[in-house]
């Protein structure tokens, strides 16, 4: 059968399945709303290293350890690993994920990553390209603010529009294997840029990116808003949602009822001083991983649309005054 | 008396600056750099020095008395040297500032682990 659809878009002939999953998470995590569901929470945010770099390493070694450990499946097992991060060269992926010995993409997707490894795992296994596929990616808020904004030593305020990188990974393994979450099917995300240059307004700079893949999803599969048990994003946060819903709006669809942001869910703004919710790859990655995969699982939600979207700036062309250009990755998830 | 006017000067200079940080979309390192030249164009107009003399402390240890310090440095060093005067002031009056910040800076970084923000 057919399996490419629409423009963008996969409609697995065979599903690949979402084996396991694995996540990961810091202390400022440990204490929001999802603090009991995730598999590991540690107070101490070095998870053993000297560096935020190498704890972030740490961590995408456990969360796929994780993953792998709850199927029962060696890394030896594994054909192909597809990760990212948000550091420069990918550091955290390469060197977290060494000790595994599997064979490797690494990806930059900025905090769409973990839909970016998902679609690739999940086509190579369609494929035929093997029986296991590794997805995993992570952000780590010490590391992230010396990417981006300031080393934590510097101790600089942040302005109260800003995003909270989450400190977490998550890791999927997809498969062949049965199990009962499926991947139906993918839509692959282009660039959207509407000029914006605000780097301390993230939400607003991806939400058109969000809007372009979700319309184009339902378009690709001759679906509507309503077709989905849950929209959800990764980091769009309490702006951001709010550029979502109006742009979906003018495109004649309405989303308001079906829609989750990860970065509103993992944190209590109120009591957890986050400011405009939580971002990174990890963000999106752990809530998946912790929250919806398991209501899927249970069936609760039969049907999800999990679009995690990126933000694909560096901070030199922030520095030299370019916009940020966004993107969004679509994964078509379902109860089976 | 001396003590409660530097308090308070540079306690005002600080919340109108804390203001300026959460009500704008200036970054915090242009606010430092607009505090810096507010300081040296003070200081130009003869503004400064006597608001140093008033307040002390608080006038010149937030970054408008550096800015004000370094405009100081250079039209002293002007005035002797001549055109030369404006690269060789500025550093050489500041030197005690900056030497300051980095050495205890410095030091901190061997007493101090940088934590996680809460």
């Amino acid at each position: 059968m057919n399996q490419v659809i629409g423009s963008q878009s996969i409609s697995f002939g065979v599903s690949p399945y979402l084996i396991s999953s694995g996540s990961v998470v810091g202390s400022k995590e440990s204490e929001g709303p999802l603090a009991k569901l995730f598999d590991m929470a540690s107070q101490d945010d070095l998870f053993g290293a000297k560096t935020w770099e190498e704890a972030e390493s740490n961590m995408q070694k456990e969360a796929c350890i994780l993953a792998l450990g709850k199927a029962h499946i060696p890394p030896e097992k594994v054909r192909y690993l597809f990760g990212g991060d948000l550091l420069r060269q990918g550091i955290a992926t390469s060197m977290g994920i060494e000790a595994l010995q599997i064979p490797m993409f690494g990806l930059f997707g900025a905090c769409s990553t973990s839909g970016e490894a998902l679609a690739l795992g999940a086509m190579c296994v369609a494929a035929g390209y093997g029986d296991y596929m590794l997805a995993v990616t992570s952000s780590h808020f010490g590391s992230a603010e010396k990417e981006f904004r300031f080393p934590l030593g510097y101790a600089s305020q942040r302005p109260l529009s800003a995003h909270w990188t989450v400190t977490g990974s998550g890791a999927f393994l997809v498969g062949t294997e049965k199990s009962h979450i499926r991947i139906s099917g993918v839509t692959i995300g282009k660039i959207v840029d509407y000029g914006l240059k605000d780097s301390q307004n993230m939400g607003a700079c991806m939400a058109p990116a969000a809007v372009d893949t979700i319309m184009q999803n339902f378009k690709d599969f001759g679906r509507k808003a309503e077709d989905y048990d849950r929209i959800v994003t990764g980091d769009l946060g309490y702006v951001g949602q709010d550029i979502l819903f109006d742009l979906i709006k003018k495109k004649g669809s309405d989303i308001r009822t079906m829609h989750l942001d990860c970065g509103m869910t993992i944190f209590d703004q109120k009591t957890q001083d986050t400011h405009a919710g939580g971002s990174g790859c990890g963000c999106a990655a752990v809530t998946l991983a912790a929250y919806v995969l398991p209501k899927i699982k249970k069936g609760e939600w039969k049907r999800v649309l999990f679009v995690p979207t990126g933000a694909l700036m560096s901070t030199v062309s922030f520095n030299e005054g370019a916009s940020v250009p966004g993107i969004a990755h679509a994964i078509v998830l379902e109860h089976c | 008396m001396d003590y409660l006017k530097a308090f308070l000067i540079g306690g005002i200079i600080c919340a109108v600056v804390q203001i300026f940080m959460d009500r704008t979309k200036l970054m915090p390192g242009r606010i430092m750099v607009l505090l810096v030249c507010v300081g040296a164009v003070l200081g130009f107009c003869k503004i400064y020095e006597p608001f140093v003399k008033f307040a002390g402390s608080g006038a010149s240890v937030p970054l408008l008395g550096f800015g004000n310090v370094l405009w100081k440095g250079v039209k002293e060093a002007v005035d002797k040297n001549g055109f030369l005067g404006i690269f060789m002031g500025g550093l050489e009056a500041s030197a005690i500032g900056i030497s300051a910040a980095l050495i205890f800076g410095y030091l901190a970084s061997f007493i101090f682990e940088p934590r996680m923000k809460k």
